[in-house]
């Protein structure tokens, strides 16, 4: 698969700190990417790279198999963060401004701006202005104008936030179905749960530096360390003499006479070998192997990161 | 329609349908027509028309006041007490002139008393006229000259000036007129690079503020998106100018039709009021119609299509130059209370431009005239009051080259500023901050 964005060896140097250290991100087309890192790692940097606000000091951005430039604007869709309209101004005459920007002829946007207000529920709103708009809609209105061109690659910094559960689900929808249609998608947010939900692939940023990136489902393999969740019925005292010395138990709780007990298998050993140890002493009724979630991952991963740098400084 | 050019059509369109502008297209042009026919209406109005018992003690006054239009003088042989008596049971004069003996050498013991007070203008040609006579009866004493003698004795001076331009021709200089001219066009210039300096300033500080700017600059550069700005702003600024001449000029010629004859009137009663007041005494040939030829020579003197030229072309100047400053600015904070500092020294020039353009107006080929109208921060203002009195070419040339390369590296200094500016939150920006960011790579 081909990819709609090719950042190699991106750094930027601001005045008296690096934002990005020799990042090189490739986003699949077709694909949900997930964009993540804590706060002032260098996601913004970055975006605004791709968005051509600000341009790199050394490396290249590729769009769509091509080094970046100008006129590639009128294909991306961006959603800044830190977003807002122009409180003045009236609702239609505001999208329509935005999205001839963007190259859109008149017509053309609004014919499509019918049809989002309509799905939106937006559609009374035309000629009010922005400031008579509770938030919620105010973010409709914004995210309708990222999509409206059509764009071929969709930048979303924290989508989610000022909505409410309904209007999070109605987008995250739009975003499923503008992927299914071929839209190629950047997200960059802090909630792990949307990332697990919608991304296919990660790149996780801190301190300036890409420190891991790949498929979700692979990193959450990868990042096993081979914890098992095991359910069972009996005598926790027997459950925990029959562990032998080849696994740990980490945590265990009872409810109903229902024991659960996490297992840490050390050495790669298979879950059967612990299956075989305690089934002559407990009633086993369930077990699981506990694949870590990205929020685990994230924190983790930053964590380390960061108290590495933090020796190296030393 | 270019992304730039929708961005001028967003500035312009907003800023003009907004009531504010209407109010202010509108208001201003009454302003202006009020300020030229209240004070003629009122002179037609304001007629004092007074009928003045004169009772002179010393005998020099008699037949010697002349009757105005609106003063009636007449000369009784009674005492002050039975005029008094008269005027405050509504006798047929509406005032009493009071001349004592001792007035040549006491002048100011003549008194007047009146019932409704007469003008300002009406007491001091009464001033005037007693003055002459005592004056002429000093000088009648003393050297024995002959009333003949004494008016011939006062010669009416009125200097012509004239430029000498470098093919030799002398043109008559315009005066009074030309001041006026220069003056109202560099005051125009200076309320309107203020007005809509401030506008764009306000634009932008707006756009960072309510974080769209960050949305917008992903479809435009920065750049286009402040000299979209900027000339939108321009464009509602010339439509201002526009209305504010159409319909002050329409009013004004309105107002013509509705009083023509009044206003004629009113006119030569002024004229001839100013002449009375200052006392000249020369020949009644029509006055009326030789003020206004002589206006009309004086307007002629003034190359008006050099006027209007130059006043676009500094208006538009002197507003670009200043105007990517208040953009440059707009972009460095982060609300309005921010902008103190960096107004002040923007601010300054323009204030002084209006300053020096007073001490033009004095001696417009001085030296101060000369620097301040080529320096490119006053001079869209100062260079406005000396076109009409006629500047030599190589100078003007100098100082509009000077002021289209000082606009440029001004706008392109705003850009740099505005690039790094729009997109800095939460950091009180100093100046010394605002030199990195004009050296600063993309």
């Amino acid at each position: 698969m081909s990819s709609i964005i090719k950042a190699d060896n991106i750094v930027k140097q601001y005045a008296n700190h690096r934002a990005l250290n020799d990042v090189s991100i490739d986003v699949l087309k077709g694909c949900v990417f997930g964009l993540l890192g804590p706060n002032g790692a260098g996601k913004t940097s970055f975006i605004r790279i791709i968005n051509q606000i600000t341009g790199p000091d050394s490396g290249q951005v590729y769009f769509d198999g091509a080094p970046i430039k100008p006129e590639d604007v009128n294909h991306i869709g961006y959603l800044p963060e830190e977003r807002g309209l122009y409180k003045k101004m009236e609702v239609g005459e505001q999208a329509m401004y935005l999205a001839q920007l963007k190259g859109m002829s008149k017509a053309m946007a609004k014919e499509r701006l019918k049809e989002w207000f309509k799905k939106f529920d937006l559609d009374t709103w035309w000629n009010k202005k922005i400031e008579e708009l509770s938030k919620g809609m105010a973010q409709k209105v914004q995210f309708i104008t990222t999509v409206l061109h059509e764009p071929k690659l969709l930048i979303l910094d924290e989508p989610f936030s000022g909505f409410d559960p309904i209007n999070t689900n109605l987008v995250k929808q739009e975003i499923l179905r503008l992927k299914e249609e071929g839209t190629s998608i950047i997200l960059s947010t802090h909630n792990m749960g949307s990332v697990e939900e919608i991304c296919e692939n990660i790149a996780l940023i801190n301190n300036s530096k890409k420190i891991l990136d790949g498929n979700v489902k692979q990193i959450q393999q990868d990042f096993k360390e081979g914890v098992y969740e095991i359910e069972f019925k009996g005598s926790m005292i027997a459950f925990t003499n029959a562990l032998w010395t080849g696994c740990e138990l980490i945590d265990s709780h009872e409810e109903d006479g229902m024991h659960t007990a996490k297992v840490k298998l050390l050495d790669h050993k298979s879950p059967n070998e612990l299956i075989k140890a305690v089934i002559g002493e407990v009633e086993i009724h369930g077990l699981t192997e506990i694949i870590p979630s990205v929020n685990e991952i994230f924190i983790k991963q930053v964590k380390e990161n960061s108290a590495k740098k933090e020796v190296n400084h030393e | 329609m270019s992304k730039i050019g929708l961005i001028i059509q967003r500035e312009y369109l907003t800023r003009v349908k907004k009531k504010s502008f209407l109010i202010l297209s509108f208001v201003g042009p009454i302003l202006i027509a009020a300020l030229m026919i209240i004070p003629a209406w009122l002179a037609i109005k304001d007629v004092d028309n007074q009928k003045i018992e004169v009772i002179d003690e010393s005998g020099l006054f008699i037949n010697q006041i002349k009757d105005t239009k609106e003063l009636e003088f007449h000369y009784e042989f009674r005492s002050l007490a039975d005029a008094q008596e008269d005027l405050n049971n509504g006798g047929e004069y509406t005032a009493v002139l009071h001349i004592p003996k001792v007035v040549v050498t006491l002048p100011k013991t003549v008194q007047l008393f009146y019932k409704s007070k007469p003008k300002g203008s009406s007491v001091r040609y009464m001033e005037n006229a007693i003055e002459e006579v005592i004056e002429n009866k000093k000088l009648e004493d003393l050297y024995n000259l002959s009333l003949d003698q004494i008016s011939g004795l006062r010669p009416d001076v009125d200097i012509v000036s004239k430029k000498l331009n470098e093919e030799g021709e002398t043109k008559e200089s315009a005066g009074a007129l030309a001041t006026g001219v220069g003056i109202v066009l560099a005051f125009v210039i200076y309320l309107f690079i203020f007005l809509f300096g401030v506008q764009v300033m306000r634009g932008v500080i707006e756009e960072k503020t309510n974080r769209i700017v960050e949305v917008i600059i992903s479809s435009v550069k920065p750049f286009e998106l402040m000299m979209g700005k900027i000339v939108g702003i321009a464009a509602v600024a010339f439509t201002q100018v526009f209305l504010w001449i159409v319909l002050s000029g329409a009013l004004i010629i309105g107002a013509q039709q509705f009083f023509k004859e009044d206003l004629l009137d009113a006119k030569t009663a002024q004229i001839e009021q100013m002449e009375q007041t200052l006392g000249t005494e020369a020949p009644k040939v029509s006055k009326g119609s030789q003020f206004v030829a002589e206006i009309n020579k004086k307007l002629e003197s003034i190359n008006f299509p050099l006027v209007i030229g130059a006043f676009l072309f500094y208006f538009l100047g002197g507003y670009l130059l200043y105007g990517s400053l208040f953009a440059a600015i707009g972009s460095a904070v982060d609300n309005e209370s921010d902008t103190q500092q960096f107004m002040f020294p923007i601010t300054m020039p323009l204030i002084l431009s209006i300053v020096f353009a007073q001490l033009v107006m004095d001696n417009p080929d001085g030296d101060v005239a000369f620097w301040t109208s080529i320096i490119p921060f006053t001079s869209p203002i100062v260079m406005m009051v000396r076109i009409p009195f006629g500047v030599v070419p190589w100078q003007l040339i100098l100082s509009m080259a000077l002021l289209v390369v000082t606009f440029l590296g001004t706008t392109w200094m705003a850009g740099k500023i505005y690039r790094t500016g729009i997109l800095m939150y939460g950091k009180k920006v100093n100046f010394k901050e605002l030199g990195k960011w004009l050296f600063r790579k993309n």
